[in-house]
């Protein structure tokens, strides 16, 4: 092996720092998007590497649905808190308040879909020019064909057929006021190449990604959390089982699965011998086969 | 964990339907254990559809909606398996001709080129498309893999016939390095594993070759070039004088303690530290992306590059370049354009098209300026300032550029400097 030649991690870890720096340099007032989930943590540390000395030069925008984990709240408000960044969160409970959306309704309802206008009248409110998110192309089929600088005209939406070709590492961040970009500086990260290197850097994630025990309702082929949210319907059963999430969304359509993974090495083995898809346990997803195209188009994360 | 020393492959794969190509990534996929049975379920519910009797392969790499109702591919989608030896991304990219911004593209920042032959057409006019594409943008490796073996009767003759073809031809072009593979895709023959029904070919599989293809060799490490893209002035406590060079590595070798230049002021000093984060370290090398500490305070800032006092880019504001143009609006000549150039930019002009290209006969075409999309030309350019540049063939990103229309904001062409 050559000496001067990087190992793959590295070379994402590379590319990444390099996409965050364009981001900083090409754009007035970027953002990260954060869920809490484990992708945008992992956008948040290589951040922090992209900059040291200096401070993360970002605010963390957060949409937040109401459905979420505790677990998760307190972990986002530890984070900022060390980072010493500025934490900016979009409510969709007062979208639906302002009657800019209305709750769905049945019994799979989800406050997913309605994130979409919360998260682009933030970006508005803001003046946001660029939100970074943790998307991933291998996550799902539309999201393969996402750039690392991906174009939103003025009312939000992408257009996948008319995307900016991205040559060598040029990006171009060029826009008209009004319109913005969506920046993915771990494009090229696989779910388990996220786990090996949240491994290697010992990055601290929210408990809820270890085996843990936890009332659940067996739905849609998953383990759904009960929550204050969840609806039982008539046949289902709350039962206690020792679970763990793969990814991290609201937590009325988050399944989990059955796990007794509960370090950071267990995790690992366990992705890696897994056979299905992390997305696989989102309801979100299971909607129809275009539906994360469908919503990218709106203007999803 | 061993795995964690391995290295990334990116490989682009063009080719139209008709050749297998997403069957041979699917191929790729399944063999290698990365499709996931929630993926498998999906692609045979959708294969049952279709009437397909057992799992159309090429439905794993079929993405949007648009181009499934189309049964075509229109963009660059990206793929990636990993095994334990490498860990791969695949540019998959079409391969008709009005896809040519596509190959272009995907090939920009491959290691290798899979391009895919019919055995039973042989090369035809794509293939010498998707090789000068590969040989105009130095993508180190090419691969030919000839498919469809099967429906020749993994005929030895046949293929030997197509490799002729191809030899003839590509000796016209600049490519390092040319293997050659006779496949079945759809049946799995020297995909992953080695065909029992071509023992005539003693090569290696495709994924074997994958795998092993030496690619340390295939960054420059000669010329220390690193192009800064921002810098970083903490001013908190500890740190109040720190003054850090962030960017990217391009290509060669720093140390700290080398004595290195600063274009454009050309003023000269010494590299006092090298950061990865927190970390500091001794020495950077190409792709790596770091800070800098000088021992003088000079005023650096985005678009600068430091390089070494002994071996420099050239400062050019008129060079020529080899383009491929991308965008719907024709190229206007004597109209500016911003160029992006590593991390500088500036205004240019298309002073001149010296000819045109006919990438199926290799032949330039002169004295016709009206360049379209997908066209490839070659051009001179004039900038308002000067960049430091090196030639493509010798640095792929000191020698690459964008143009940008500033009417549309638009990335409008891709030009390699020669």
């Amino acid at each position: 092996m050559s000496k001067y030649y990087l190992n793959y991690l590295d070379e994402l870890e590379a590319e990444a720092i390099f996409v965050l720096r364009e981001v900083w340099a090409q754009f007035q007032n970027p953002v990260i998007l954060f869920s809490g989930g484990k992708d945008s943590i992992l956008v948040t540390h290589l951040a922090k590497k992209a900059f040291w000395p200096a401070k993360i030069p970002f605010a963390l925008l957060q949409i937040d649905t109401g459905h979420n984990f505790p677990e998760t709240i307190a972990f986002r408000d530890e984070l900022v808190d060390s980072l010493g960044v500025k934490l900016i969160v979009g409510s969709v409970q007062e979208s639906i308040d302002k009657g800019r959306v209305a709750e769905e309704r049945g019994k799979n309802a989800s406050r997913n879909v309605l994130q979409i206008t919360t998260l682009l009248d933030s970006i508005e409110a803001n003046k946001i020019d660029c939100a970074i998110g943790g998307g991933r192309r291998d996550e799902e089929k539309a999201r393969a064909k996402e750039r690392f600088f991906s174009h939103r005209d003025e009312f939000g939406q992408w257009d996948p057929k008319n995307q900016r070709p991205e040559l060598w590492n040029l990006l171009n961040g060029k826009h008209f006021e009004g319109e913005h970009f969506r920046a993915f500086p771990i494009s090229n990260w696989t779910e388990m190449d996220v786990w090996n290197y949240i491994l290697r850097e010992n990055i601290q994630i929210p408990s809820i990604y270890f085996a843990h025990q936890r009332e659940v309702v067996w739905r849609n082929d998953t383990w759904i959390p009960n929550s204050e949210f969840l609806k039982l319907e008539p046949n289902e059963e709350v039962v206690s089982k020792k679970i763990r999430f793969r990814t991290l969304g609201d937590i009325t359509i988050t399944g989990g699965i059955e796990s007794d993974a509960d370090t950071l090495a267990k995790i690992v083995e366990e992705v890696a011998a897994m056979r299905q898809t992390e997305r696989g346990n989102r309801s979100d997803d299971k909607r129809s086969e275009t539906a994360m195209e469908d919503r990218k188009r709106e203007g999803y994360f | 964990m061993e795995i964690n020393k391995n290295q990334l492959l990116r490989f682009t794969t063009a080719g139209s339907v008709d050749d297998g190509k997403s069957t041979l990534i699917g191929r790729l996929l399944y063999d290698s254990k990365s499709i996931f049975e929630d993926q498998l379920a999906s692609v045979e519910k959708t294969s049952h559809q279709k009437g397909i009797e057992g799992v159309d392969l090429a439905l794993f790499t079929d993405g949007q909606k648009d181009e499934r109702e189309q049964g075509i591919t229109i963009d660059v989608a990206y793929r990636y398996f990993t095994t334990p030896k490498r860990k791969f991304i695949i540019a998959d990219t079409p391969g008709h001709i009005q896809y040519t911004r596509n190959m272009v593209t995907g090939a920009s920042t491959a290691n290798a080129a899979l391009i895919l032959i019919d055995a039973r057409n042989g090369v035809i006019e794509q293939t010498k498309r998707h090789a000068f594409i590969a040989s105009l943008l130095q993508i180190p490796h090419v691969i030919v893999c000839v498919n469809k073996m099967d429906l020749v009767d993994y005929s030895e003759d046949r293929y030997h016939e197509i490799v002729d073809q191809f030899e003839g031809f590509s000796a016209k072009l600049s490519i390092n390095d040319i293997r050659y593979i006779p496949i079945s895709a759809l049946n799995g023959d020297n995909v992953v594993n080695k065909s029992e029904n071509m023992n005539w070919f003693a090569g290696a599989p495709l994924l074997d070759l994958l795998e092993t293809i030496h690619i340390g060799s295939d960054t420059n490490k000669i010329d220390a070039r690193f192009p800064v893209q921002t810098v970083i002035r903490p001013q908190r406590d500890g740190f109040i004088d720190f003054r850090g060079y962030a960017g990217r590595v391009s290509s060669g070798i720093f140390r700290v303690g080398d004595e290195v230049t600063v274009l454009p002021s050309g003023f000269n000093s010494k590299i006092t530290s090298i950061y990865l984060g927190e970390e500091s370290i001794e020495e950077t090398f190409a792709n790596m992306s770091v800070v800098m500490t000088l021992e003088d305070d000079i005023d650096i800032s985005r678009g600068n590059m430091i390089v070494k006092p002994n071996n420099q880019p050239e400062q050019l504001q008129e060079f020529d370049v080899m383009m491929c143009w991308l965008n719907n609006r024709p190229a206007q000549p004597r109209t500016k354009y911003s160029l992006m150039h590593t991390s500088n930019e500036t205004k240019t002009i298309i002073k001149d098209i010296v000819y045109k290209m006919d990438i199926h006969t290799y032949i330039r075409i002169e004295g016709d300026s009206n360049i379209q999309m997908n066209d490839i030309f070659r051009a001179t350019l004039k900038s308002a300032k000067p960049l430091f540049v090196d030639n493509y063939r010798n640095n792929r990103i000191t020698g690459s550029l964008i143009l940008v229309d500033d009417a549309t904001k638009e990335t409008v062409a891709a030009g390699m400097i020669v």
